[in-house]
This record gives structure tokens, sequence and C-alpha cells, in this order.
């Protein structure tokens, strides 16, 4: 528990020191991201080390948006101002993008004769 | 002062009751969910806001208070990303061999994402900075705020807006993916979590667990996306 914490940490950590010394828009996280694939490939024993601990946090992934998500009292002003067309801008586009980027996927791997 | 004021001050200074509250919100949304055989209209995420909201209203707490307890939660979302890179390894070599079709569903995607929202809150009257806020939510919110910041949104009208974008993606994937007959785990889970990030994840996990995997890697891959292009396009259009 302790090592695989310290591994994930310590991967958001060089990815936040990254991100922040080269000015990369990238944000720090996404970097760790990376970086832990690229250690899990190098060091073998890694990905049996780390899997555990991930798969706890990942479980409960919906739980860390909640947070953010509460944000929406401080901004109920503009909720009430603007909401139709914010509720309209997020269904629409949400939908549009999930469909299109599922068209999309299914045409390009059809090209590639895949039959799916 | 009476003892309850008393006892509510020293409540309000620490972080233990707001953390509490977050943690039994949540276990009420995730039971409701259990209880509602995991329909994707009783959405724990959706359910625990809503809970907390009112609880601060209903108490007059401001979210700055309310935050000093929950950033506890908050802060796992940084080493919870770092970990989306266990089943991205885990399924490589499905990766591997769809890395056209990903690619090119991450760009679609995307970039459909940012101006449709944008497009559609235009056409509803939405302006100036709320309607700049609405350009980065299908990225993970971590990024999404970051991008906010830079070009000129309001990050916490952001986050509402990343929240509710994956929540609206958990609940209407299924469903529209069920009539467009698309099949394709990859393709499902991949276009998920590009349009929905990690709410979009979480219920694509729910669902099957190589659509979860490439759900994460198209959360991943638009988080990237996203940081990159959504300062050009915003410079673009305002």
């Amino acid at each position: 528990m302790i090592w695989p914490l310290a591994i994930l940490l310590g991967c958001q950590l060089a990815g936040e020191v990254c991100s922040r010394a080269l000015g990369l828009p990238v944000p720090g996280p996404v970097i760790g991201m990376v970086l832990l694939l690229v250690l899990m490939a190098l060091f073998r024993p890694l990905p049996g080390k780390v899997t555990p601990t991930a798969q706890v946090i990942l479980g409960n992934l919906s739980l860390l948006f909640v947070p953010a998500g509460v944000g929406i009292v401080s901004q109920l002003d503009k909720v009430a101002q603007y909401g139709f067309g914010l509720l309209a801008a997020l269904l629409g586009s949400t939908v549009l993008a999930l469909a299109a980027g599922v068209a999309t996927f299914r045409l390009v791997a059809r090209a590639m004769g895949d039959r799916a | 002062m009476s003892d309850f004021t008393r006892l509510w001050i020293y409540l309000q200074q620490g972080p233990l009751l707001w953390l509490t509250v977050t943690l039994l919100a949540y276990g009420i949304g995730d039971f409701l969910f259990l209880r509602a055989k995991r329909s994707p209209w009783v959405n724990p995420v959706l359910v625990a806001v809503v809970l907390i909201s009112v609880a601060l209203v209903g108490t007059g707490t401001d979210y700055e208070t309310y935050f000093q307890g929950a950033q506890f939660v908050h802060f796992l979302l940084g080493p919870a990303t770092v970990a989306l890179a266990v089943p991205l390894f885990a399924n490589l070599r499905h990766v591997r061999s769809a890395l056209l079709p990903m690619t090119a569903a991450l760009a679609v995607g995307s970039l459909v994402a940012m101006l449709s929202a944008v497009g559609i809150g235009w056409l509803c009257g939405v302006r100036g900075e709320v309607l700049v806020s609405l350009l980065p939510k299908s990225a993970t919110s971590p990024v999404a705020l970051g991008v906010a910041e830079t070009i000129g949104g309001v990050p916490a009208l952001t986050a509402a807006m990343v929240i509710l974008t994956g929540i609206i993606g958990a609940v209407v994937v299924t469903p529209l993916y069920n009539a467009m007959g698309v099949t394709d785990w990859r393709a499902r889970g991949f276009a998920t979590g590009v349009a929905a990030h990690g709410i979009g994840t979480a219920r694509a996990f729910q669902v099957n667990d190589t659509a979860g995997a490439f759900a994460g890697i198209g959360m991943g891959l638009n988080a990237l996306l996203t940081a990159l292009l959504a300062p050009i396009v915003a410079h673009w259009l305002f």
C-alpha cells in the first residue's frame, strides 16, 4: 500500500515539476500518467505492484469528482442567468461528441478491414 | 452563545464535518444507484452533489468552507489520473491494434465537443466569460480547470460544467450507442472517455472492462489534446 502510493504520487510530482519547469500546457498528473506507463514498460515487476492500489482508486473514481461538482453552489447567479443555454449546450455537445467519436472510430476501423 | 452555536463554529473551522458529509452523500448516492440496479439515471455523483449543495445552502455555508474539508477527496484526482496508466498498460496490445481509429476518433470527438458546446451556447444567448468557460468541458477536471484559467473562463463554473458533462454522458451513452447499433466495446469506450472524461470512464467500467480501459485512454488523450487545442480554438473564436 505504501510503495504503490509513493510511486503514484512520485509520478504526479515529477509530472508537476516537468509541467511547471518547462511551461507545458499539459497538466502534471497527465504527464505523470505517461511517466508511469513508461516505467511499467521498463520495469516488469512494477505493474504487479501498483495494480491493486490503482484498482482501489479507479474503482471509486466517481467519488473524487464530487467536491468540484459542488462548486456549482458558488456560481448560482450565473446558472440562474444562463441556465437554459448552458444546459442546452452541455446536452447537445455531449450527445454530438459521443456520436461523432464512436462513428469516426468505426468508420476508420471498417476502412482498415475490421468487422467487429 | 449557546452550546450548539459553539459546536457549530468549532466544526466549521476543521475539515472533519464536510469531509464526512462528502463521503456520506456519495455513500447514499452509491446505495441508491445499486438499489436502482445500476440504472444510469441514478448517478451517484449527481445525487451527492445535489445533497451537499442543499446542505450548504440550507446551513448558509460557503463553498470555500466546504472545500477545506472536501479538498482531501479532491486531491486524489491527481494520483487517480496517474493510476489510469495501469488499465492503459494492461490493454496496450489492443491499443496498438486500434491506433488509427483512436487517433481519428480523438481528433473528431474533441473538436466536436469544444465547437458544438460554444456554438449551441452562443445560439442560446450565452456570452462572455461564461461562454469561454464551456470550451474545455469535455476534458477531465484538473486539465479543464487549468485550461479555463489560461483562456479567460471562470474555473469554478468550468468545474461544474465538466461534472455535468460527465453525468450527461454517463446517462445517455448506453441508450445512445445501443440505438446506433454499435457493438464494438473499444469504440464505445474510447468515444465515451473523449466526450465524458472520468465520469464517463467510471460508467464504462461498470458496463464492460474493455470499454473501461479504452475510456481511460480516450480520457487521457483528450486531456492532452484539449490542453493543447483549447487555447488555439479560444484565440481563434474569442
